[in-house]
C-alpha cells in the first residue's frame, strides 16, 4: 500500500518533470518543424509540380518531369542551365577548396610557433570573415578594375600589361577564388590552429630526438593528430563552395559568357521573380542538396579510416 | 643549439605572417584612400595611396543621395540582427536546457533527430520558404528575416554542450532547496554560462547581419528605406559600378563599425570558432 504511494508519487513527478522539460523545448522545437522540417518535405513535393506562386489554379502535377528536363533533356534550356551551373559549381569547389584548406592550416602553422605579435596578426587575418560578402564585394571589385585599382596599377608600375580581370578567363575564375580566401580562410585557420594548440610538443621532441625531418614530422604526427579538425573543415568548406553565390553573382555577374554561372545563381532567378519556375528551380535545388549529402557522407568515411589505419 | 632553431623558426613565421597581413589589409586601405579622393584624382597614373587633396565628397554625396540610404539600412540592420539574437538566445537555450541538464523520455533521440535533420542542405528550403512567406503575408517584412531563422541549430548546440559541463551537483542541490526549472534556469545555468551566451548571440548576430541571398529575395520590389544593408550595398555595387569614390565611401561606412565591434569582440568570437573544432 505505502509502496503503491510511493510508486505513484514518482510517477506523477516524473510527468511533471517530462511536462516541463518539453515546455521548454517546445518553442524551439515548433519553429524548427515549421521553418525546417516541414519546408524540406514541402521542397520534395514541389520539386514534383509545375508549381505557380500567384495563380495556385495553374499549378499541376507532373511527376518526375522536372528532374527528367534538367536532367536528360538535351533540348530544354533547364537542361543547359544545370549542367552548366553545375560545370562551374564543381570547378569552383575543385579549384576553392585545396586552397581554403592549404592556405590557412599552412598559416595556423606558423601561428602556432607564437612569433613575436602573433595573436595581431591572427586578428589581421581573420578580419575579413566578420564582413558582409557585399562589402567585401564593393572593396574588391575596386581592385580588380583598369584605370585606378591596385592590382594593375601594381602590374603596370612593374611594367606588365594590364589584365581584364573581371571579363576574361582565367582571371574571372582568379579572381573569384582570392576574393573567397580572403574572406572565408579565417575561421579554418582558428580552428586548425586550436587543434595544434592541443598536440603535445613533446612529441615533435621525441622525434627530433629520433632524428626525424620537420617534413616527415608534419606528415606522421601533426596531419594525423589533426584529423578531428580536417573533418570539420573540408566538410563545411566543401558544403559552402557547394553553395556559392555571392562572389560570382556581385564579382562577376556570372560572366565572361556564363563561366562563372554557378548552379545557384540559375537557381536563384528561379526561385522568385518574372523568370520563377519553383518546380524546376527546386528539382536542381534537390539535386545539388543530394550531392553536398554524398561528398559529406564520402569525405568522412575516407577521413575517419585514415585515422584508424 | 635548439634554442637558436626554434627562434629561427619564430623569425620565419614572423615574416610570413607579417607580409599575410599587409597583403590581407591592402584592399581595405586601397579602399580608404580612394574615398577620400577627388573624382579626378582616383584613375589618375600613376595612383597614390595618399590623397594630393584629400576630400569628403563622396561621403556629403552618398549621405545626401535619397538612393543611397546607408544609414538607414544600417539601422534597419542593426534592428533586425538584434530582434533576431535577442529572440533566439531565449529560445535556443530552452531547448538547450532541456536537452543539457533536465530529463525526459527520448531526450537524446529528438536531439540527435535534430542535429541529422540539419544537416540537409537549406538550398532546398528556399522555395518552400518563399511561398510560405508569400501565404503568411510576411513577403517583404522584416519578419521574415528576424522569425525563420529562429531554428538555427548551430548556437544551441553551443549552448547545450556548454550546459552539459555545469556540474549536476550544483543543479540537484537546488532542486533540493525547492527551485523549480523556471528557478534553476534564470538563478543558476544562465549566470555560470554568460560567455557561452555571448558567443551565441555574436554569431547569430553576425549570420544575420551578413545575411545577403534571402533578404535579396525578401526585398525585391520592396520600399529601399526598409532594406538591410548588404541588400542597399549590392545594389550600389550594380547601379554606381563606375563611381568608384562613392562605392568606396559607402563599403567603408559599411566595414567600420563591424570592425570597431569586432576589435572589442575578437577573443570571444575567435574562441567560439576554436571551440567548434574541438569536441
Amino acid at each position: 500500500m505505502n509502496a503503491d504511494l510511493v510508486k505513484k508519487k514518482k510517477r506523477i513527478r516524473n510527468i511533471k518533470e517530462n511536462l516541463s522539460a518539453y515546455s521548454f523545448l517546445f518553442p524551439y522545437l515548433l519553429i524548427f518543424t515549421v521553418f525546417f522540417i516541414f519546408p524540406f518535405i514541402y521542397g520534395l513535393i514541389i520539386s514534383f509540380f509545375d508549381w505557380n506562386f500567384f495563380f495556385p489554379e495553374r499549378t499541376e502535377f507532373v511527376g518526375f518531369e522536372n528532374y527528367f528536363k534538367i536532367l536528360f533533356n538535351s533540348d530544354s534550356i533547364y537542361y543547359t542551365y544545370f549542367w552548366n551551373g553545375l560545370k562551374n559549381t564543381v570547378i569552383f569547389v575543385v579549384m576553392s577548396v585545396p586552397l581554403l584548406v592549404g592556405i590557412p592550416l599552412v598559416l595556423s602553422l606558423f601561428i602556432d610557433q607564437q612569433p613575436y605579435g602573433y595573436k595581431f596578426f591572427r586578428t589581421i587575418l581573420f578580419m575579413p570573415t566578420v564582413l558582409s560578402i557585399s562589402s567585401v564585394i564593393l572593396i574588391w571589385k575596386w581592385q580588380f578594375y583598369n584605370n585606378g585599382g591596385f592590382i594593375n596599377a601594381l602590374l603596370v608600375k612593374m611594367g606588365f600589361e594590364e589584365i581584364p580581370f573581371l571579363l576574361q578567363q582565367p582571371w574571372a575564375w582568379l579572381s573569384i577564388i582570392v576574393v573567397t580566401i580572403w574572406w572565408t580562410m579565417g575561421p579554418n585557420m582558428v580552428i586548425f590552429g586550436a587543434g595544434l594548440k592541443n598536440i603535445d610538443k613533446t612529441l615533435y621532441e621525441a622525434a627530433r630526438i629520433d632524428g626525424a625531418g620537420e617534413l616527415h614530422i608534419f606528415t606522421k604526427i601533426t596531419i594525423p593528430l589533426l584529423a578531428p579538425q580536417m573533418l570539420i573543415v573540408m566538410i563545411t568548406t566543401v558544403l559552402a563552395s557547394f553553395s556559392v553565390y555571392g562572389q560570382p553573382d556581385l564579382l562577376t555577374n556570372g560572366g565572361p559568357n556564363q563561366s562563372t554561372s554557378v548552379l545557384m545563381m540559375y537557381i536563384r532567378p528561379m526561385a522568385y521573380g518574372t523568370n520563377a519556375n519553383p518546380g524546376v528551380a527546386t528539382s536542381m535545388a534537390v539535386m545539388l542538396g543530394l550531392l553536398m549529402i554524398t561528398v559529406s557522407i564520402v569525405q568522412s568515411k575516407i577521413i575517419n579510416r585514415r585515422d584508424k589505419a | 643549439m635548439k634554442k637558436q632553431k626554434s627562434t629561427r623558426l619564430q623569425k620565419i613565421s614572423f615574416v610570413v605572417l607579417l607580409t599575410a597581413s599587409v597583403i590581407w589589409l591592402v584592399p581595405i586601405v586601397w579602399g580608404i584612400s580612394t574615398s577620400f579622393k577627388p573624382a579626378t584624382e582616383i584613375s589618375l597614373f600613376p595612383t597614390r595611396l595618399i590623397p594630393d587633396r584629400p576630400t569628403i565628397e563622396h561621403y556629403v554625396n552618398l549621405f545626401n543621395r535619397s538612393d543611397t540610404p546607408v544609414l538607414r539600412w544600417m539601422l534597419n540592420s542593426f534592428i533586425i540582427a538584434s530582434l533576431h539574437t535577442i529572440f533566439y538566445l531565449f529560445v535556443a537555450s530552452f531547448a538547450a536546457y532541456a536537452f543539457g541538464v533536465l530529463r525526459f523520455k527520448g531526450r537524446d533521440r529528438i536531439f540527435w533527430l535534430l542535429l541529422g535533420t540539419a544537416m540537409i542542405p537549406t538550398v532546398i528550403n528556399l522555395v518552400p520558404l518563399i511561398t510560405m512567406m508569400i501565404d503568411l503575408n510576411w513577403f517583404g517584412s522584416w519578419i521574415a528575416l528576424i522569425v525563420p531563422g529562429l531554428g538555427g541549430v548551430f548556437g544551441m548546440f553551443l549552448l547545450r554542450q556548454f550546459f552539459l559541463g555545469i556540474p549536476i551537483e550544483l543543479i540537484e542541490s537546488a532542486k533540493v532547496d525547492g527551485l523549480s526549472n523556471v528557478g534553476i534556469f534564470f538563478k543558476i545555468v544562465v549566470p555560470l554560462s554568460k560567455s557561452a551566451f555571448l558567443v551565441t548571440a555574436l554569431f547569430s548576430f553576425m549570420g544575420n547581419w551578413n545575411d545577403y541571398l534571402w533578404p535579396q529575395i525578401m526585398f525585391s520590389g520592396a520600399d529601399v528605406n526598409t532594406w538591410t544593408l548588404p541588400v542597399g550595398l549590392s545594389k550600389i555595387a550594380g547601379t554606381y559600378n563606375y563611381d568608384y569614390g562613392l562605392t568606396m565611401a559607402a563599403a567603408i561606412t559599411a566595414i567600420v563599425p563591424v570592425v570597431i565591434v569586432y576589435a572589442f569582440m575578437q577573443d570571444h568570437i575567435i574562441e567560439g570558432v576554436a571551440r567548434t573544432g574541438i569536441k
